[in-house]
């Protein structure tokens, strides 16, 4: 995993609630075994009017030009901002590497779906969750401003506008010491391969059925 | 004080704890799927890492699998490169690979319980969200993410949290018509699909005692769909009953021994939940979603809501957007909703007891799936249903009546299979999600219980089952 300590990019609203893993990353998508090649498709089913599939060429698609991530001014955004429960629905690790892999670094949202939230800490893409009312401000100022951007600092928890205006955030600091290190999870746990030996060999012992 | 029943569990499998809250959570059970997996092993190649404990794991083909002939293979090249290489990472690796022509394949939340997979007490987990079935056994069940697949494979552990506690305390007598499904809809509508992120919910009262094992099943199912990653239900002896005598349930004196043990997996009188909600289901009606997500629910003698009676602009704004993909408009009657297609199966309702309930109400109308009603799929849930429906004649009471009788998988639930809608089709569904495009691009969904989607088969329309008498006289 790629460590995660700042980043400035154009933000790109997306103000809607419960938008659902299906939403962005289609079940079509998902045949694939590969863990790269996603970007492309990332709520495909909003973003393009012609049906998608794995590995269809860019230049076959038909835009909808009515979604945000289509504007020219968000053309080249990297911080998503949306609403409630962003991410709620399925596990699939492939909407946050959708995401990643379409040039997004950090999703800010009023909330977030649990298993989506984690699996945005394993790979290295920064969820953030701020107060409903921070939202709806960042919101109207994205749209009021073309090119706004905002500065993400996760060693701080602080989110900057162009004008200053900063909010801070709340991490777990497990996940926080992670992201900015970009350790290995496995690796980490292996250091206690004799530990989870010896829980295994009794846990075994007492419970022969499993 | 006490302990929940999710602290049990929990406490059972901590390997260790780290000082800064995190916990090492030892895996019983990794249930395996073709969509989440390759990607995982895949991983564990690059970096030589081995399996830690491969009889833990059970893989089964069901998301991308046809419910046609299978003899003729998977015409969709892309899905039979994903089932064959599970079948190829479950053979290095030693899994236990129930592929798609196995005598046990089906959904792998289906499949875990009915052989004895799942059993009481367990941590188990699985690359797809649904894994919240299995707590209906008493045990601690929950999706994961690809990573955190590739981590049990190779630690046998996970690191997580504790979540907070959640009972949902049900009470009040069920109505006849109204189903574990009804039930499940109705609190989902109440609490939210948010309402329970970041709690493990335990269902209880009178009405889940109630419960057969598999109507226990509905309902942890769709625990995911009101935000919690686990639902779970204290063992009693229906827990018992169910798990005798399974291929892969202890047997003899370890029955016994496993018998006293999961004695004990109930939370305590005096144990504390962070939230208690109680829902009286006393004067539910069969229940029907409306919208894109599994919140927006009605009875079935309601109307479609009206936008602009709700108060929060954010949620406003999604009733509008959802009615608007749904093309449905404010006041039109649940019953005047006519469909395209029908479909009953999935995790949620494929089991032998939903086809036997769907089944009774297509004998009792004694008709045939509507005119308007272009395909009504009955899919069992594994392929052992399958073959104790048709022991039991259900595949010929469904086929006389013009519903397609299929092989096992999670088909049109999700569409990953040649299963699904067509833009602008209306489905209504005993699945467990109505997300935009879930069951095929641009498709409408209607979640429904087993005996409403039946009953909308043969109407053509959604229609209150309870009024089946009353129809056929009319």
């Amino acid at each position: 995993m790629q460590p995660f300590s700042q980043h400035t990019g154009v933000a790109v609203p997306l103000p809607r609630d419960n938008v659902d893993t299906d939403a962005i990353m289609p079940k079509q998508f998902m045949k694939a075994i590969a863990r790269t090649g996603f970007g492309p498709y990332v709520f495909d089913e909003w973003r393009f009017k012609d049906p998608g599939y794995y590995g269809k060429p860019a230049d076959e698609r038909v835009p909808n030009p009515d979604f945000p991530l289509n504007f020219p001014r968000y053309s080249r955004a990297s911080i998503l901002v949306t609403g409630r429960n962003f991410g709620c629905g399925s596990s699939r690790e492939h909407a946050p590497w959708a995401l990643q892999q379409a040039g997004f670094h950090a999703i800010i949202a009023k909330s977030f779906g649990d298993i989506f939230v984690n699996n945005c800490y394993k790979i290295g893409l920064l969820p953030i969750a701020l107060a409903d009312a921070d939202v709806a401000s960042l919101l109207s100022a994205i749209d009021d401003l073309p090119g706004y951007h905002l500065t993400v600092d996760l060693a701080n928890q602080t989110v900057t506008s162009p004008s200053g205006a900063q909010w801070h955030f709340d991490i777990d600091a497990v996940q926080k010491t992670r992201l900015l290190t970009g350790s290995d999870e496995v690796a980490t746990t292996l250091l206690h391969s004799d530990e989870i030996a010896k829980f295994e060999a009794q846990h075994l012992a007492n419970h022969p059925w499993i | 004080m006490g302990r929940t029943l999710y602290d049990k569990i929990f406490d059972a499998h901590l390997v260790r704890s780290e000082p800064d809250g995190t916990s090492l959570l030892y895996i019983d059970r990794h249930l395996i799927n073709e969509v989440t997996s390759p990607q995982a092993f895949e991983s564990l190649r690059i970096e030589h890492r081995v399996l830690w404990r491969p009889k833990s794991s059970l893989a089964v083909a069901d998301h991308n699998v046809p419910t046609t002939d299978r003899a003729a293979d998977i015409a969709d090249v892309v899905s039979k490169v994903q089932v064959e290489t599970l079948a190829e990472n479950c053979e290095s690796t030693s899994v236990q690979h129930f592929g798609m022509t196995h005598a046990k394949q089906g959904i792998v939340h289906v499949v875990a319980p009915e052989i004895g997979a799942t059993l009481p007490g367990m941590t188990i987990v699985c690359g797809d969200s649904h894994t919240s079935t299995h707590g209906a056994l008493g045990a601690l069940a929950f999706g994961i993410g690809t990573s955190e697949i590739e981590h049990v494979l190779a630690t046998q552990t996970l690191v997580t949290r504790r979540s907070k506690s959640m009972r949902v305390n049900l009470t009040g007598q069920l109505p006849v018509g109204c189903s574990a499904k009804d039930v499940a809809l109705y609190f989902i509508s109440i609490i939210g699909t948010a309402g329970a992120t970041g709690y493990a919910i335990e269902f209880a009262g009178p009405v889940v005692t109630s419960f057969t094992m598999e109507e226990r099943m509905t309902l942890c199912n769709m625990s995911i769909e009101a935000g919690a990653r686990a639902g779970l239900i204290a063992v009693d002896q229906v827990t018992h009953d169910y798990c005798r005598d399974r291929e892969f349930s202890p047997k003899g004196e370890m029955w016994v021994l496993a018998c006293s043990e999961w004695r004990s997996l109930q939370s305590d009188a005096d144990a504390v939940f962070d939230k208690e909600v109680s829902v009286d289901v006393s004067a539910l009606s069969p229940r029907v979603t409306w919208g894109t997500s599994p919140e927006m629910v009605v009875g079935i003698g309601d109307v479609i809501p009206d936008p602009n009676e709700v108060d929060d602009e954010s949620r406003r704004g999604g009733y509008v957007r959802a009615l608007e993909y749904m093309g449905l408009e404010p006041g039109t009657r649940m019953a005047d909703i006519s469909l395209d297609k029908v479909f009953i199966g999935s995790c949620t309702n494929g089991r032998i007891e939903d086809l036997r309930e769907a089944a009774s109400v297509v004998l009792r109308t004694g008709g045939h799936v509507a005119k308007n009603v272009a395909l009504a799929l009955v899919v069992p849930g594994s392929t052992q249903v399958r073959l104790q429906a048709e022991q039991e004649g259900l595949d010929q009471v469904f086929r006389d009546a013009g519903f397609e009788w299929r092989e096992a998988g999670c088909s049109m639930c999700l569409g990953m299979n040649a299963d699904r809608l067509e833009p602008g089709e209306r489905v209504a569904s005993t699945s467990n999600r109505n997300f935009e495009g879930r069951q095929g691009a641009g498709g409408r969904s209607h979640l429904v219980s087993p005996a409403m989607a039946a009953a909308a088969a043969i109407a053509g329309h959604f229609i209150d089952v309870r009024q089946l008498e009353a129809w056929q006289e009319a």
